[in-house]
């Protein structure tokens, strides 16, 4: 009796959510794998085409184009962002003075939203007044023309992209804190130098949340969307930085192909998902579950 | 004489540090520091090279004239009517997320009914989803309601509970002793007492971090926006500031960065004073949920 009095109780609180994940995610995912196969411009009624979609993106160069822009963008940020996060909490888990202001400082830009982001990287990107080309200058580098360079506009994205790396560095921080002092100081009774004790104790201790943060890397990197959307309007120069989730976005809102849209959504969360799996798999052994 | 030798090379090593991390805190609020600076300059101190560190005579009115940039052609102060936008959008979102994941996480963390833990485990996999994959769909949805060009459907989803902060409650609700709701209980507390005079009041950390990335999402939202929004006196800020720019097409570089300064402002002042519950909420985030 009283047990079933709990159970309407759960239920009860657990309501709000069991509508939301009705009408918020599973609706939605059920119909966006119907709509996948559809003709579909929400203005008429969906028409089934089959997997029409999908065929069509295997013809659709800009469909490729963007998914080209984003391995490579992908590729180089995920790599440099965890090294360049990594290396920062190991400077930041040192005891120096001043190491509340060290933090602040590498933390904060992470906090700035997107759009402010945007602003800023263009006004300093910019190939003739920005700072970071006249700063270039100072050291006798011309520096190239960020914005309207083919080969410079993805790996502005990356610069911006690290400067917001706080967070990443925080989780890291919270790891190394995690890692007992005793493992070290056996390292040393073994006469392990510094490099030695981050090479085989630093790092397999944290390699869990190396593992988190890559999957989250993947998962973020595949869908840059605001930064390129506002910094460089249409992928411009030569849509170099026309990725994946702006092709889609265009899809849906602007030539308001909104099955291909669809179809598209899923193609990239298969493969988040495939590389989610495969960066488990490959690191199994790796991966060292210390105490957790 | 080794003891010696140990103790200098330490001290080398910690200056080389202290050089490391000054030079990198350096980089990292450059950005933030020349924003700030263009923001107060006249146009023809930011087209000055080399570059002008400090502005020679700071314009305030940078600041004025960027709130009431339009303001002629459309009769009113866009910045401080997409300030007063945003700020309404976040009390929604931050009051709706705050109670109906509360409510619910309390239900996963402390209540048993049946098919409970297959209802989290799905929980915990809609997080796998990516937006791009609903964004379609529950566009159509919103327009059947006929909610497009409205708030609504950037506020009233936050009403029904979100599967992070769930998760991330619900691993704070169940570190409360279950002892303390055992003697309510016998005590003849029902269990929405329990849940609000109990279990609430000692969870106010974890509330905290709730509310704090609520906002920082909905502040820094800048697609939701875009989709739902279509009438200029509704933008939020972030999308206010990006239709600014591309209407100016990047000319008016010190007013847009008093317009971004504006923008970043109050969560780097909220940064200062909560700045415990920021790193609470990443390192839930992280490894020890």
């Amino acid at each position: 009796m009283k047990r079933r009095k709990e159970a309407w109780t759960g239920l009860l609180f657990a309501s709000p959510w069991i509508v939301g994940f009705g009408v918020f995610l599973a609706y939605p995912l059920a119909a966006s794998i119907y709509l996948s196969l559809c003709d579909y411009s929400v203005l008429r009624k969906p028409v089934f085409v089959g997997l029409h979609n999908y065929a069509e993106m295997l013809h659709d160069d800009v469909f490729w184009q963007s998914l080209v822009n984003t391995a490579i963008y992908a590729g180089l940020a995920i790599p440099v962002g965890l090294a360049v996060s990594i290396s920062l909490a190991l400077l930041l888990n040192t005891k120096v003075r001043g190491m509340r202001f060290y933090r602040a400082a590498i933390y904060l830009p992470s906090l700035v939203p997107t759009v402010s982001l945007a602003m800023v990287g263009m006004w300093m990107f910019n190939g003739e007044r920005g700072l970071v080309n006249q700063l270039l200058k100072y050291v006798g580098i011309t520096g190239p023309n960020w914005m309207g360079d083919v080969a410079w506009s993805k790996p502005a994205l990356i610069l911006m992209a690290l400067w917001g790396v706080g967070n990443t560095v925080v989780i890291f921080l919270a790891g190394l804190q995690d890692v007992p002092v005793s493992l070290y100081e056996s390292a040393s009774l073994d006469g392990a130098n510094a490099w030695h004790k981050t090479k085989f104790v630093t790092l397999p201790m944290i390699s869990p949340v190396i593992q988190f943060n890559l999957i989250m890397g993947i998962i973020g990197a595949l869908q840059i969307f605001a930064e390129p959307y506002i910094m460089f309007p249409n992928g411009a120069p030569a849509r170099s930085t026309y990725f994946y989730t702006m092709y889609l976005f265009d899809n849906a809102f602007r030539y308001t192909k909104m099955g291909y849209a669809c179809a598209m959504g899923w193609v990239l969360f298969f493969i988040i998902f495939a590389l989610t799996m495969l960066s488990l798999k490959a690191s199994e052994k790796r991966v060292h579950y210390g105490g957790m | 004489m080794a003891l010696e030798s140990i103790a200098r090379q330490k001290k080398v090593f910690g200056i080389v540090i202290h050089v490391a991390l000054m030079a990198i805190s350096l980089l990292c609020l450059l950005p933030l520091l020349w924003m700030l600076s263009t923001s107060l300059k006249p146009v023809s101190e930011t087209m000055r090279q080399p570059p002008v560190w400090i502005p020679e005579h700071p314009q305030w009115h940078n600041y004025w004239d960027a709130f009431s940039y339009n303001s002629k052609t459309l009769g009113y102060l866009p910045f401080l009517l997409y300030a007063r936008n945003t700020v309404v959008l976040c009390v929604l979102t931050v009051s709706g997320s705050v109670i109906s994941n509360a409510i619910v996480a309390y239900s996963f963390a402390r209540l048993r009914w049946p098919g409970r833990n297959v209802a989290f485990a799905l929980t915990l996999a809609t997080m796998m989803v990516p937006f791009p994959v609903l964004m379609v769909p529950v566009f159509a949805l919103f327009r059947n309601l006929d909610w497009i060009g409205t708030y609504r459907p950037l506020w009233i989803p936050s009403w029904f509970g979100a599967a992070f902060n769930i998760f991330l409650l619900r691993q704070f609700f169940r570190t409360i002793p279950f002892e303390l709701s055992e003697a309510a209980k016998i005590d003849g507390c029902s269990e929405w007492r329990i849940f609000s005079q109990i279990v609430l009041p000692l969870s106010k950390p974890a509330l905290a971090v709730v509310a704090l990335l609520s906002f920082l999402a909905t502040w820094k939202d800048f697609l939701g926006p875009l989709i739902y929004l279509f009438d200029q006196k509704t933008y939020t800020l972030s999308l206010g500031l990006q239709s600014y720019q591309s209407q100016e097409a990047g000319t008016q570089w010190h007013l847009l960065m008093a317009a971004s300064t504006m923008v970043v402002a109050p969560v780097i002042l909220l940064f200062f004073f909560a700045q415990r519950y920021f790193i609470q909420g990443i390192t839930f985030t992280g490894i020890k949920g």
